[in-house]
């Protein structure tokens, strides 16, 4: 889906600023017709603030915001045909779920028949799958069923953009796994384009066509959740995309085949971005990058010596927290199947972390 | 629980126990009251119809107006002014409220009074206009008087309203004039409902504002209650005028909650005191 060139909105040279502080910095990004999209980021980054500017409760201080190649900055919210879970629902507690979830519909001139109403608010009670609730109050509702109802509240307006601000945060983590399947189907099922902002990264990457990290107002990477684990730009999105062992070292060949020395020894990995001869940067390498042996491997595989510091049981995987006297502590993550033909190492004992000289990544130091 | 028993019929039951029997007494040689059982009391009620006709027209109208002058002026303190001036303008409702209601009203009797706004409007060239004496000179005390009492309740309804619930009216379509109606308002009736309820029962016995400003003209049941109690010493009638006002405050303000809850569609959390 991501793959089109079907663009529904734009945020074009965008910034917000609020007096000193700059919420969004010279942010571009073109969002598509039909996608997934989700902004990722610690609280700062300004990513609600991106969502808030395509909803039309921000002015951007410059820059345009576009809807269907119209530019829409100076048009308010009631006017956009954008629609916004908020990320504590916002529910009308003085109105019924049914009419919570037609203060949309009511609010379009000319007005719609009572009947057509009533029809479109089943139906989207259906699709949230709360048949017959539209009698209840809100106070009577869980926590997981008023998102719902907040679900129902914006899609039954079939809105061109689905904003969702952090929507699962108050949700506890086996509710929000089911909401996360259950939204994805769901933006399949109605087409809309959703663009979700969330803090979670494995929210983000399980339900995303598409991540766009940020960091300090600016967008750092945008990708499909695949490219940005696989190939980070910056130690700041491998660090936020994953879990990423990071070794410090210097470049020693820059180029199509960068080196890095760590702690004497020779890397070769992949660079995205050009370095320098001589400079600092880090080896990164992902936990399922690294083997855990009880004897020295052979050659064609950089070995260190460690011994066990923790051990972590995950079911299909075992995390190991190994330590190295030169590298220092980093995660390992062996394979049930693995573990099975080696035996599972205990805390305290001697073992061997291995790799293969040309995986992982080089990345500089910012 | 008992201490509380305790206060409430000592200082509650008591007295208005106290009241009924007087009421159906008789008038002392000397003034007071004399054991008797009559209904001659409520009889003559009729004699003081003037007072309940001025209390039962001027307090509602009065609560009315305070509503409408209060819920513009509590609104932009809570929803429109910034922090700084929030403080400051909330200082500003409460600061007559450290001036007794006796010297305000003073204040009031210039100002309405033939050198206060008659002498301006006289020197504007129109005519003589009577304002001090009048129903509306003390209308006018009434809204000043008790417009704090109004503006707090709803000051404090809108104040918790979550603003989010704005915002997302605004996201569903909603001008910013339907969000006020449909989002708002409703939202902020518990204080509407509160405020119109403590200036109305305060009003009913109101006698201060009416002796001052109405000159003896426009007189409520509260001043009645004064005259009957001190100047002429007829306790007993005096009772039955009270206990004629308590009946009126009874039906008047268990019809306006069953109004105000059938309208909050049975809410719990509306709470009037």
């Amino acid at each position: 889906m991501a793959e089109q060139n079907d663009p529904i909105a734009e945020l074009r040279n965008t910034s917000k600023h609020y007096g000193k502080v700059i919420a969004a910095d010279n942010v571009s990004l073109t969002i598509q017709r039909g996608e997934f999209l989700s902004f990722l980021g610690p609280s700062g980054c300004g990513k609600t603030t991106a969502l808030r500017m395509l909803a039309g409760f921000e002015v951007p201080t410059s820059g345009d915001v576009l809807l269907d190649g119209q530019r829409v900055n100076d048009l308010p919210p009631y006017r956009r045909p954008i629609n916004m879970v908020f990320q504590h629902y916002a529910l009308f507690p003085h109105l019924t779920v049914f009419d919570n979830i037609a203060y949309g519909l009511r609010q379009q001139r000319p007005r719609l028949q009572k009947a057509e109403i009533a029809r479109a608010v089943d139906k989207a009670l259906d699709t949230v799958r709360l048949p017959g609730y539209g009698t209840r109050r809100i106070y009577e509702m869980s926590g997981g069923q008023q998102q719902r109802v907040a679900l129902a509240r914006a899609i039954v307006n079939e809105p061109k953009l689905l904003l969702l601000d952090e929507p699962m945060a108050a949700l506890d983590k086996k509710l929000r796994r089911d909401m996360q399947i259950e939204l994805q189907t769901l933006q399949r099922q109605l087409g809309i384009t959703f663009v979700l902002v969330t803090h979670d990264q494995e929210e983000a990457l399980s339900m995303s066509d598409r991540i766009c990290v940020m960091q300090g107002g600016k967008i750092v990477q945008i990708g499909s959740p695949r490219a940005l684990y696989d190939s980070p730009n910056t130690r700041y999105v491998a660090d936020f995309v994953g879990k990423t062992n990071f070794f410090a070292g210097v470049v020693t060949a820059s180029g199509d085949s960068c080196q890095i020395r760590v702690v004497g020894l020779n890397h070769t990995a992949n660079a995205p971005r050009s370095l320098v001869i001589g400079q600092t940067a880090s080896l990164c390498l992902r936990p399922e990058q690294i083997t855990l042996q009880r004897n020295a491997t052979p050659a064609d595989r950089i070995s260190v010596p460690v011994t066990i510091a923790a051990r972590i049981f995950l079911g299909e995987h075992t995390e190991y927290l190994v330590k190295n006297t030169d590298l220092g502590e980093f995660l390992v993550l062996v394979p049930r199947q693995a573990e099975a033909v080696e035996g599972a190492f205990e805390p305290g004992q001697a073992a061997h972390a291995s790799w293969r000289d040309g995986v992982g990544l080089i990345l500089g130091n910012d | 629980m008992f201490p509380a028993t305790a206060w409430f019929v000592a200082m509650l039951v008591l007295p208005l126990i106290v009241v009924f029997v007087f009421s159906f007494g008789e008038r002392g040689p000397a003034g007071g009251y004399v054991p008797a059982f009559s209904f001659a009391n409520f009889l003559n009620l009729g004699a003081r119809w003037a007072a309940f006709k001025n209390t039962m027209v001027l307090a509602p109208i009065g609560t009315i107006a305070c509503l409408f002058i209060a819920y513009p002026l509590a609104y932009f303190l809570a929803v429109r002014a910034s922090a700084k001036w929030q403080t400051m303008l909330l200082i500003l409702v409460i600061v007559p409220f450290w001036t007794s209601i006796l010297i305000r009203s003073y204040a009031w009797i210039f100002l309405l009074g033939g050198k206060g706004l008659p002498n301006v409007f006289a020197a504007l060239g129109l005519g003589h206009i009577q304002l001090i004496n009048t129903p509306f000179a003390v209308l006018v005390g009434i809204v000043y008087g008790y417009l704090p009492l109004m503006v707090f309740p709803i000051y404090v309804s809108l104040e918790r309203l979550d603003k989010r619930l704005l915002e997302a009216a605004s996201d569903l379509g909603a001008p910013p004039l339907n969000t006020f109606l449909s989002v708002t308002l409703p939202l902020s009736m518990p204080g509407v409902a509160t405020g119109c309820m403590l200036v109305f029962i305060l009003l009913m016995g109101e006698f201060l504002i009416p002796a001052m400003l109405g000159g003896g003209k426009v007189f409520f049941v509260g001043n009645a209650l004064v005259d009957l109690f001190v100047q002429s010493r007829n306790w007993a009638f005096g009772s039955a005028v009270a206990v004629a006002l308590v009946l009126v405050m009874l039906v008047t303000v268990t019809a306006y909650m069953r109004f105000t809850r059938r309208w909050s569609g049975g809410r719990d959390d509306i709470s009037l005191m």
